[in-house]
This record gives C-alpha cells, structure tokens and sequence, in this order.
C-alpha cells in the first residue's frame, strides 16, 4: 500500500468515526430529552401521588385534588372502545385477506385504510362530533367518545390483523382446506389461532394510543370538570388527558404538580398495556421459531 | 379392475398458460399409481385438480371431467368440500398444524361435527398404528406436533388425512424433504395402506415409483406420454422418452 491509498484509507475511517459519533449524538439528543422530562414529572409528581389522589374528585383545593372521575372516564371510553373496535377490525382484515376477491375495489379499500391511518386524530373527533354525537343523537357520552375513538384507532387494528393474518403459512391453511372444511372453519381452525398473538399485540398497541388522546375528546365533548362518577356509557365524562390538561392551564403552582401526577398514572397505565403487547410479541416469536 | 376416477379430456390453464393437456386417465381402486416426470411438467398440478385444491389459486381454468362415483367433480352436484374430505392429501413438505399430535388427527372430524371423546380418542389411537407411528409417541400425544422429527411430522400428516377415512389419497412428494430412513417407514407405510384407500402418489425418484406403485403414469411438458402397469413401463415402456427418462437420460 502507498502512502496515497493509505491517506485515503485514514480519511474514510476518520470520516466513519465522526458519523459514528453523529449518530450517538442524535440518539442521546432523544434519550437525554425524555430524561429530562420524565426527570422533571417525576420529580413534581411523585409527592402528590397517594391512594386519595387517585380516589378523589378534582377540586379548587389542590391537597384534595385527585384524580378518580377522570380515571374511571378513561377505562370506560377505553373498554368500550376496544369492544367496538376490536370485532369490527379483526373482521374486516378477516374479510379483506381471506374472502375478498383480489380486484380494484379491494385494492382501493386496502389503500383508503392504509391513508386512514395517517389522518390527524382531531379530524375523527369532528366526525365523531357530526355523526355520534349529532346524527345519531348519542349526545356527548361515553358511548359517543367510544365510537370515534374506535374509528380513530380502527386503520391500525386492521393493518395490524392483516400483517398477522397474511404470515399463516399457506400450507397450514392448504393442510385445512385439504381435510374438507369451509372458509370459515379454517379460518377459525387454523387462521385465528396462529394469528392471534400478532392481533393482540397490534389491537393493544391501537388501544393505548386512544388513551393518551385528548384532542378528538375535548371536540366530541369530555367535560373540563366532573363532579361525578361515570356509571355507563350514556354518561357524561372526562378522561386523564383533558384532565391533565386542565391542571396543567391552571394559575396555582400546584397544580401543575398535579398534573404531573396525572401523568405518572396516565403513563403507568400505558406502560402496564404496553408491556401485556411485548409479552405477547415475545410469546409468539417464541412460537415462530419451531 | 375397478376405477375410481376417471379423467376425460382434462385440460388446465394458468392464465394463458396451459399446463395440462388432453389428460386421459383411469385411476384403479386400492392401487398405488404413481406419476413420475421432470419438474415443471404438471404432476402437482394434474393431483390437485383430483381434490380440486386448485381452486384456490387465482385465474386458472379446468376443461373436461374427472368422474367421482359417477358424477364430474367439477359440476355443481359435487361440494368441493365434500370432495376434499372424500379425497385427501398429504404435501411435499410435513405441515402439521401447531397444536397437539392429538388435535392434529381430530381436526377434520371436529370440523365434520364429530366431537364424542370415545369416538375420537379411538380414532386418534387406530390411525396411529395405521402409519405406524404409535409406540413412538404414545406418550406425548398432548403434546405439540411440532416437537416431532420431519419423517414422523410426515407420518402424523398421513395420519391425519386417514383419520377422515377418504376413498383416494393424494400425495405430492410425501418423502422429499425426508432422510433415507423415514422415506423407507413411509414406503412400507403406503404399502400398507392400500388394502384400505387408493393411493396417489407423486414423486421424482423412479426408484420409489417402482418398489411401492402399481401403475405408473409418465408426464413430461403437461403431457401423459405412457400410462401403465409400473412393471411394464419400467421393463418394457412403449414410448422413447418414457424410455430415455427411466434410464435417466434426462430430467
Ligand atoms: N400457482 C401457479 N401459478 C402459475 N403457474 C403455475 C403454478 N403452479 C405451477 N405452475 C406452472 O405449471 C407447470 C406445472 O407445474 P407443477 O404442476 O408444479 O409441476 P411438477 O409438480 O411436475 O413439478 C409449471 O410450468 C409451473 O410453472
Ligand atoms: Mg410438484
């Protein structure tokens, strides 16, 4: 090697070594923010976070402030969601894998969902606004936020079932369709079961995404205050986000530590539906490999 | 000799792509037939259409007729479902479904609204010993298939097919993914089996078509060149290029 090639040897390495540290860089940019920030929450919510917190109602006085309406609020919304959203979602990857003919209407339905998902969440709480809550006089319920939260998060169901239901192996299917059964019992038999997990583990990951949503909410109308406890769904309601959010616009110190400690529970909360998603994943993976 | 099916005039298309041609062919009762032929010159394709498992496939097309028990498998009176659980398969590559060895038989009963416990577990217990696979795994039939060897894999898939107790069964390539050891079990295993069903049995090795098949037919380019007793072709085939490929000068 001349001393040419090995000068430019030197500058191709030392080229890589600065990207390298460029791209550390970024990476910590990230990290280092998140930090600071769960730092920063931690730090003012944690001495607010106590079983009354999570027990009481909002009020005037931030020692008596708690969380519990808005908590309920957002286990309802979400349940009900996932009811709604769960079914419709698995079953219309079911229709658009297995029973759909491939032609250019699937196709066009196929993209429109695809496009779906990217749509700004507050444009599905004008919807949600115009068709549950007006058209069909759902007024501003439960019910109401399920619905739109269901066709916010409905996109990612459905593109989650399908990757999971398009990775059955054809010849597991072939194996059923050879034994003499129909469509259905095959997808029952052999489709769902194998693709399960991947549904599960994408549904759930829709599902938290509609927990930490505030903004199609607050269009659909969640009350900014709630002195009461949600008991059904035709109730009116709050949910952790909007309630945040309020403290969080509120003149008193204090309550910007409490919203805080909201978000310590909203993120709690997240990260314990999360992890059932990665357990999940893992479960499968584990089942893929023999 | 009796014939179980009867193929007329049997053509196939993949789109434009003919891939059968003027099939003719009677298939005999409690016979081991055996298609042999380069790859790429219609065997799958002509055992598929036999259980119609080529509907699944888009754009192709079926002429002529394949005669079950007196009707055309491919007119409105047959239920391909039906069909298939009558005529059963078993694929080139073992793909027993990821559940137990005993849900793996019972798969197709249940799904026929079999589902008595006696029932099943007789059935699980006698079509084990049918493909010889009982003392093997009598202590594990709780457990997963997919804790089994290839060869025994293959096996619980044969089972699996006799447990619907169809008339034919099909075979493409049972033994190509499988060691020397567990092709010879399956051979045996075949030999076996057709004092109870008619077997057809795709396969490349003209060793395998001659040990275990009665009849032999010969396919090259979509075409049957020679159909016949497997000691005739092989002894004495009436065709050159049955002739050049069983002496294997090509293919
Ligand atoms: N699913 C398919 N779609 C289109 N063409 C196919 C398909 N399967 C097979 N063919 C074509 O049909 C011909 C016969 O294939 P095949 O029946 O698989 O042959 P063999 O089993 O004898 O190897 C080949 O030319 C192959 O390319
Ligand atoms: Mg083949």
């Amino acid at each position: 090697m001349n001393s040419e090639e090995l000068r430019r040897l030197k500058r191709r390495k030392m080229l890589n070594s600065i990207m390298h540290v460029i791209f550390l860089a970024c990476t910590l940019f990230g990290v280092v923010v998140l930090a600071i920030l769960m730092l920063d929450i931690l730090r003012k919510g944690i001495p607010w976070l106590s079983l009354d917190f999570l027990k009481n109602f909002p009020s005037r006085f931030p020692r008596k402030s708690g969380i519990y309406p808005a908590l309920l609020g957002s286990l309802w919304v979400i349940l009900l969601t996932a009811l709604i959203a769960f079914p419709v979602g698995v079953g219309t990857a079911i229709y658009l894998e297995e029973y759909a003919e491939d032609n250019k209407f699937t196709e066009f339905i196929k993209l429109n969902i695809a496009n779906l998902a990217g749509v700004p969440s507050i444009i599905y709480g004008m919807l949600g606004l115009a068709v549950f809550v007006r058209l069909f006089s759902m007024g501003r319920t439960i019910l109401a936020a399920a619905f739109t939260m269901a066709i916010l998060i409905l996109p990612i169901i459905i593109i989650s079932s399908q990757e999971a239901i398009k990775s059955v192996p054809s010849s597991l299917k072939q194996a059923s369709y050879a034994l003499g059964t129909t469509k259905w019992q095959t997808v029952t038999g052999v489709i769902l079961p194998y693709a399960l997990p991947g549904i599960l583990t994408g549904s759930i990951l829709a599902v938290s995404r509609a927990l930490g949503e505030a903004a199609p909410l607050i269009v659909v109308g969640a009350l900014a205050y709630v002195s009461f406890i949600p008991k059904g769904p035709l109730d009116q309601f709050t949910v952790l986000p909007i309630q945040i959010f309020n403290w969080a616009g509120m003149p008193k110190k204090e309550f910007q530590d409490i919203a805080a400690a909201g978000i310590i529970v909203l993120l709690v909360i997240l990260l314990g539906v999360n992890s059932v998603a990665i357990i999940l994943r893992n479960k499968y993976q584990i089942r893929m490999k023999d | 000799m009796e014939a179980i099916l009867s193929v007329r005039n049997l053509n196939f298309y993949y789109g434009d792509n003919r891939a059968l041609k003027d099939i003719n062919m009677d298939i005999y009762k409690n016979n081991v037939t055996a298609f042999i032929g380069p790859s790429g010159c219609g065997k799958s394709t002509f055992l598929r259409t036999l259980n119609r498992m080529n509907d699944f496939i888009e754009n192709v097309k079926v002429e002529g007729s394949i005669i079950y028990e007196g009707k055309d498998i491919y007119s409105k009176e047959m239920e391909p479902v039906e069909l298939r659980r009558r005529i059963g398969m078993v694929f080139q590559k073992p793909n027993p479904f990821p559940k137990t060895i005993y849900e793996n038989i019972v798969y197709g009963l249940r799904k026929n609204g079999v589902n008595k416990k006696e029932i099943l577990d007789e059935v699980v217990e006698k079509t084990l010993k049918a493909v010889a696979l009982y003392d093997e795994v009598k202590d594990k039939i709780y457990k997963s298939a997919l804790e089994l060897s290839g060869g025994q894999q293959q096996r619980l898939c044969i089972a699996r097919a006799i447990a619907m107790q169809p008339d034919v069964v099909l075979m493409d390539e049972p033994t190509s993914a499988l060691d020397p050891i567990s092709t010879m079990k399956i051979e045996e295993l075949v030999l076996e089996l057709k004092k109870d069903y008619t077997i057809i049995i795709v396969t490349h090795s003209m060793q395998q078509a001659a040990r275990i098949s009665d009849y032999t037919a010969f396919f090259l380019n979509g075409e049957v060149i020679e159909y016949d007793e497997t000691s005739k072709i092989f002894s004495n085939p009436r065709d050159k290029r049955t002739e050049d490929y069983i002496t294997g000068r090509f293919g």
